[in-house]
């Protein structure tokens, strides 16, 4: 059994994570001004945000055809069953919350800028109600995902300091300390 | 499990709650205030009532469909493709001032025309047009302080005077802009006004060079005036209606004008108009054929966002039009999440 993520899932876990949390905080932050921050921030927010798809399709890609290592042995089935949960809701909002962008703009009638001169095409047909729907769906989804990765985090910094339990190093890049503790009995992952 | 050490449950907590209390810093909820497109909103629906449903500016309007006709001459200023001599496609709205959507006609304020102009690639470009070639305010803050200075008194219909006495003793650019008012002649028609962009944009040419310019689009048809006098006697909605009378007899047209800056001129300050004898290049003709409520068109379901551009134009410094995309949006999201009702035209259409 591998005691960590393969190489790739582990280096785009990190880059994503660090885009993901720029996203979000790109985000709330445009809106949080009329200033010329609002259109800079936007301009960004949109070809990031794309890419970060194109990102997680890559990464769900390698993780279904690599072998993921298996939670501590100790550890309660249920406590499990949320670690993975959550790792699946994970994905969901990593997938829902650029095509949902997309969506939206697509619905409002705006044009899908990714840069001066490349523009996505419309993946709905315009409509204002599904406009507003998509919109708030945006803003839900935007929250819910950042309180889920508060939770996330949680986790793993208990994992990492508290149990110290091998469930962080296998998703790090130093030695991993706590081989012993891995079960090797799980296959899935 | 080993026992934890207190540095270890420190730092589980502190974490997550530091990126917690980072991400409402970044939002705007704790620290110092900032001005964003919802806070504009909310002043705009402070001066003009709860309209649910309608534009939190320039409510009242009419759709309307026509073809921009480039000559080239647009080419020489602009790579972007609606300046090729050609035609290309017009959806737009024509709009009165303010929150009301059932606001009578006969008010000294702004006439208005937005477009939507298509490229051949479907690239396009959003134009939101006043009848005035300068605006009231310079800066968004400045904006959402007048919409509040000059919130209509219930009793009165009239903003509170010495609230107003107080905003313009520090806003001599609104005064000024009052005076324009006061003395510019007040179209009786959509069709014989100009509509100018007001704010500056740049326009980047073929070779990659930019210039700083403004528009306006000037009609053909000659200008006759409202008596400012007896605008009580002006029909509720005689702009409108007239505007769908006159296109039942043909199109009406418009030239567009580039205006080109010259060295010196005010680039970010909307309040002030450029001289008179500045470049000015005639890029083409606008011909609106048709028009019709907005239940029945193509804009009610857009927003005119000014900062909606093909490549080959871009943004000036004038803090107006990030103000703008900002405000343009939030009044859109919200409008698109309530149920939009009947419009002014729609409503008459319906009645007879
Ligand atoms: C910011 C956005 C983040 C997202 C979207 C995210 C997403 C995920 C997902 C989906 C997994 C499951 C991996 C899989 O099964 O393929 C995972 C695992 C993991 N993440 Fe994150 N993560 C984020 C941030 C963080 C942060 C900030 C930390 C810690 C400081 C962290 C630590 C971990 C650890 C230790 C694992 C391994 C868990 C295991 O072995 O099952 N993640 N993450
Ligand atoms: C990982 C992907 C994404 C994340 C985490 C994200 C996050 C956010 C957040 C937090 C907001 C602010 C919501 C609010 O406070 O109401 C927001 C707004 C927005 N996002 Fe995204 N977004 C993502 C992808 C996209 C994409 C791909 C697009 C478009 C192509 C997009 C377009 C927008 C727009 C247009 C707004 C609203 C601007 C406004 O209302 O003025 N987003 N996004
Ligand atoms: C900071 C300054 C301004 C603010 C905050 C502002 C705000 C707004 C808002 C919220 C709307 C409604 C948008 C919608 O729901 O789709 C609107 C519409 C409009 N504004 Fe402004 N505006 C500003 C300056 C200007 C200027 C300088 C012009 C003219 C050059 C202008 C022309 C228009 C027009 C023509 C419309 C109607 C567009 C339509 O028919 O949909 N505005 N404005």
């Amino acid at each position: 059994m591998p005691t960590r993520f393969p190489l790739t899932i582990r280096l785009l876990h990190w880059g994503m994570a660090v885009l993901i949390l720029a996203m979000l905080f790109v985000g709330v932050g445009m809106l949080s001004t009329a200033g010329p921050a609002y259109a800079a921030l936007l301009s960004l927010h949109r070809p990031l945000g794309a890419a970060l798809f194109i990102l997680v399709v890559i990464r769900l890609t390698i993780r279904l055809q690599t072998r993921a290592p298996p939670l501590p042995e100790d550890m309660p089935s249920l406590q499990k069953a949320v670690a993975k949960g959550s790792h699946v809701l994970l994905y969901a909002a990593m997938i829902a919350m650029p095509l949902i962008g997309w969506a939206m703009l697509s619905a409002g009638g705006y044009p899908v800028k990714l840069g001066p001169s490349f523009s996505l095409p419309p993946l709905v047909p315009q409509d204002l109600q599904l406009f507003g729907l998509l919109r708030t769906a945006h803003t839900l989804t935007a929250f819910a995902f950042f309180a889920l990765i508060l939770g996330h985090l949680s986790a793993a910094l208990i994992h990492a300091f508290i149990r110290r339990d091998g469930v962080f190093s296998a998703m790090g890049f130093g030695r991993s300390r706590a081989k012993s503790s891995l079960s090797s009995s799980e296959v899935d992952g | 499990m080993k026992h934890p050490r207190p540095a270890a449950i420190a730092a589980v907590v502190a974490a997550p709650a530091a990126l917690a209390v980072a991400f409402a810093w970044a939002g705007g909820w704790i620290g110092p205030k900032r001005l964003g497109g919802g806070a504009i909103a909310d002043a705009l629906e402070y001066n003009g009532g709860s309209h649910p449903g309608y534009r939190r500016a320039h409510a009242k309007g009419l759709c309307f469909t026509g073809v921009f006709e480039a000559n080239g001459a647009g080419a020489s200023l602009s790579r972007a493709a609606v300046f090729e001599a050609g035609s290309y496609p017009v959806f737009g709205r024509f709009s009165t001032a303010g929150g009301d959507p059932f606001a009578t006609d006969g008010r000294n304020v702004f006439h208005a025309m937005a477009l939507q102009i298509t490229s051949p690639e479907g690239e396009i470009w959003r134009l939101a047009m006043d009848h005035t070639p300068i605006f009231p305010v310079a800066t968004p803050q400045a904006f959402v302080e007048l919409q509040r200075a000059s919130r209509p008194d219930p009793a009165t219909g009239k903003p509170d005077p010495a609230v107003m006495k107080d905003y313009l003793s520090r806003h001599p650019e609104t005064k000024a802009y009052q005076d324009y008012i006061a003395a510019a002649p007040l179209p009786d028609s959509f069709a014989n006004g100009t509509y100018y962009s007001i704010n500056a944009f740049r326009f980047i040419d073929s070779a990659g060079e930019a210039r700083a310019v403004r528009w306006s689009f000037e009609p053909e048809t000659p200008l006759t005036v409202l008596d400012k006098q007896r605008l009580k006697e002006v029909p509720t909605d005689h702009l409108f209606d007239d505007m769908r009378e006159r296109l039942t007899h043909g199109p009406v047209r418009w030239r567009m004008k580039i205006v080109v800056a010259a060295p010196g001129d005010p680039k970010s300050d909307a309040t002030i108009a450029w001289p008179s004898d500045r470049r000015t290049v005639e890029t083409g003709v606008l011909r609106i054929d048709r028009a019709g409520p907005e239940e029945a068109g193509l804009c009610r379901d857009v927003t005119f966002d000014p900062t909606i551009l093909p490549a080959g134009i871009g943004l000036s410094d004038d803090p107006l039009l990030p103000a703008r995309s900002a405000a343009y949006s939030s009044s859109f999201r919200r409008r698109a999440v309530e149920t939009p009702g009947p419009s002014a035209v729609g409503k008459s259409l319906g009645a007879h």
